[in-house]
This record gives structure tokens, C-alpha cells and sequence, in this order.
């Protein structure tokens, strides 16, 4: 490899090394050591010296951007937004009073108890359920059954075949009521 | 004295909207300007630059000074910006696909240009320029451009920028060299009548 081409070489590289070098040495906030590196670059560097000097002229033009104004509504449309917002209450702002915290924390306590109950005491409860309701049909049907003319007229019950026993049950019966 | 941005924060957090005043009138041309230069809508420049202030105010009350106040800001600034952008290239692509409407720059609103000219064909030139300069920044991919407008125009420094832009120095750095290098090249035709 001749001189020429390792210092060809070697400027390419510090070239792509120059990319985050080249903005912060011209806009002047590169540290001393730096910019002494840049300068001496781009003082062998006619690519890099170039890239430069087009910089700096790009940034001068970038400069023709006009600058607009926020409309004069901005800052009363702004205020309106911020008195839309709805006001902010931390946590313990929804808790009025420490009295309402005890009660709602008694009531979720309770509720909590409560669902933690065995279910059998349910089971329980409705098989208790059955035989009083069926004992309140029986109290309720008990005059319909003592009347004597009601039953004898039902014709649900004439039309059973007759049993000797039956029979004789209702000559007894009948003998007894004459 | 005056008071720095962070201690007017501070003292916004204590409850003196006063102070919220104050950084509303000192921020609220560069960041309208920032928006503006990123979304290229005036009305959406404007409505997001609100909607920063808003979650700035929102936000007073967990205020913590971990970082520099325009960092801070600017960071809300550019993620409301790029959201936007996203959000409506996606509503012009809807469109497109649905009715085949091509959104031209004509649609663009007519760019405000202040009265330095004191001629009709100056004015012309100069607004001609600015569109150029402004299609330019608006073509770069939305990284390149943010870190742009946050290092050219805000002159913010470049932890601030990398912090904003939630990348390194060394990256940002690089990002910036490769958005100037494009620029170079669109504006060419502009930066050889610099100072014509």
C-alpha cells in the first residue's frame, strides 16, 4: 500500500468520524480539544472543509424561516380549556368524613362476612321451607275437606271403581248421618 | 431577580398561577412556532400547543424538577407532534384509498411571513423561499426533524435534545449531521442565492 492510499484511507475514516463532530464544532459548543481536532482536519480535509462552509451557509438560509404569532384568541381559548377541566381530588378527597370511611369499611366488612358464609345454612333454610309451605296449603284446604257434602259431590271421586270396603265405609257413613 | 423556569414551576405547583402566566407568555411563541414547524397547520400548531400547557397545568401537582422545565416541555411538545403527524398521514391515506383525492400543497395554508420586504416581488420571494425551506424540513423522517427544529431554532442543548428525543449524544449528534446533509442537498438550489 503506497503513502498516498494509507492517507487516503485514513481520512475517510476520520471523514465518517467527522459526523458527530462537524454540527457541534460550528455551532460552538464543541470542548477545546475537540474543536483543535476538527480544525486540523478540516485544515487537510478539502471534502470535509467544503461539507463545512456548505453548513454554515445552509444554517444562514434555514435562518429565512419567518417566525408566526399564536392568534390573538390563544391564550382565552386556552383559559376556557383549563376551567373545563374537571377538578382533581386525590384519593383521600373522596372520603368526606372519617364517620362515612367507618361506615363504608363496616358495611364491605360485613358484606365480605356474609359472602364468606357457608352455603349449607341456605340448603337448610329452603329445605326448612318446603313442609311449612305445605303444611300452610293443608291448614288452608282443612274446611274444604271437613265439608261432608262437598266431598260426597266431587265427581272426581264418583267415578272410582267402588271397593267393598269403600262401600260398606259409606253405608257406616250414612247410617251414622240419618 | 428573575426567576428560573423551574422555580416559576415550583412556585406554579404551590398554587401561584401567576407563574403559570408567565411561562404561558414566554413559551408560548416558540412552542406554537416548534408545532407549526412540525405539523405545518397553523390551527394544529395552535390546538396542540394548548393541549402542552394543558398537561402542563395538569401535571403541576406532580411536578418534580428531575429535569430542565423546556426538556420537560418540549418532550410533550414532540410526542403530541409526532402522534399528530401520524395520525393524520394516516387520515390522508384513508382518504386517498377512499376517494382517490390527491392532498396537494395547495391545500397548504398561506404561510404568515413578517413584513420585512417593502415590495410585492420580495414578499413573493422571501415567502417562496420559506416554503421551500419549511417542505425541506417537513420531507426529513420525523426524528431528523424534531432533532432539527429543537437544535436549530430552540438552540436547546444536546443532552436536553437527546433526553427529548430519548436517544444518546453520540446518536443525536450523528442524527443531526445526517439531517443537515439532506438539507444541504434539497436546498441547494436556495443556499447558492444565500446572500445574492
Amino acid at each position: 500500500m503506497s503513502n498516498t492510499d494509507r492517507n487516503t484511507k485514513r481520512l475517510a475514516k476520520y471523514c465518517a468520524g467527522m459526523e458527530d463532530k462537524l454540527v457541534e464544532y460550528l455551532d460552538g459548543r464543541a470542548k477545546p480539544a475537540e474543536r483543535r481536532a476538527v480544525e486540523e482536519h478540516l485544515a487537510v480535509c478539502s471534502g470535509c472543509r467544503n461539507r463545512a462552509e456548505d453548513f454554515r451557509v445552509l444554517w444562514d438560509a434555514l435562518e429565512d424561516l419567518p417566525v408566526i404569532s399564536p392568534s390573538l384568541a390563544f391564550d382565552a381559548s386556552l383559559r376556557a380549556r383549563i376551567a373545563a377541566e374537571p377538578a382533581r381530588r386525590g384519593f383521600w378527597g373522596w372520603v368526606p368524613s372519617p364517620r362515612l370511611a367507618f361506615a363504608v369499611t363496616a358495611l364491605v366488612a360485613m358484606s365480605v362476612w356474609m359472602a364468606s358464609m357457608p352455603r349449607v345454612m341456605d340448603d337448610e333454610t329452603s329445605m326448612a321451607r318446603v313442609p311449612a309451605e305445605a303444611d300452610f296449603g293443608m291448614i288452608r284446604d282443612l274446611p274444604v275437606l271437613e265439608n261432608y257434602d262437598v266431598l260426597s259431590k266431587f265427581d272426581a271421586l264418583s267415578e272410582l271403581p267402588a271397593s267393598p270396603n269403600a262401600t260398606a265405609a259409606g253405608e257406616v257413613t250414612n247410617e251414622t248421618r240419618e | 431577580m428573575a426567576r428560573s423556569d423551574v422555580q416559576l414551576m415550583l412556585d406554579v405547583k404551590a398554587g401561584d398561577e401567576q407563574s403559570f402566566e408567565l411561562l404561558l407568555r414566554k413559551y408560548r411563541s416558540p412552542l406554537v412556532n416548534f408545532l407549526y414547524r412540525m405539523v405545518r397547520d397553523s390551527a394544529v400548531a395552535e390546538d396542540l400547543a394548548q393541549e402542552v400547557f394543558l398537561r402542563v397545568y395538569r401535571a403541576r401537582k406532580e411536578y418534580a424538577p428531575s429535569a430542565k422545565f423546556t426538556t420537560w416541555m418540549f418532550r410533550i411538545a414532540t410526542n403530541l407532534a409526532l402522534n399528530s403527524v401520524r395520525d393524520n398521514r394516516y387520515r390522508q391515506m384513508e382518504i386517498s384509498m377512499d376517494h382517490s383525492v390527491d392532498v396537494g400543497d395547495d391545500e397548504q395554508p398561506a404561510m404568515e411571513v413578517p413584513d420585512r420586504s417593502p415590495t410585492v416581488e420580495q414578499q413573493l420571494v422571501a415567502r417562496s423561499r420559506a416554503e421551500l425551506i419549511l417542505r425541506a424540513i417537513h420531507a426529513l423522517p420525523e426524528k431528523q426533524r424534531a432533532a432539527v427544529l429543537l437544535h436549530k431554532y430552540q438552540e436547546l442543548d444536546y443532552d436536553e435534545i437527546a433526553r427529548i428525543l430519548e436517544c444518546s449524544e453520540s446518536a443525536l449528534k450523528s442524527l443531526l449531521f445526517r439531517a443537515y446533509e439532506t438539507l444541504r442537498v434539497e436546498l441547494a438550489s436556495l443556499m447558492n442565492s444565500v446572500g445574492i
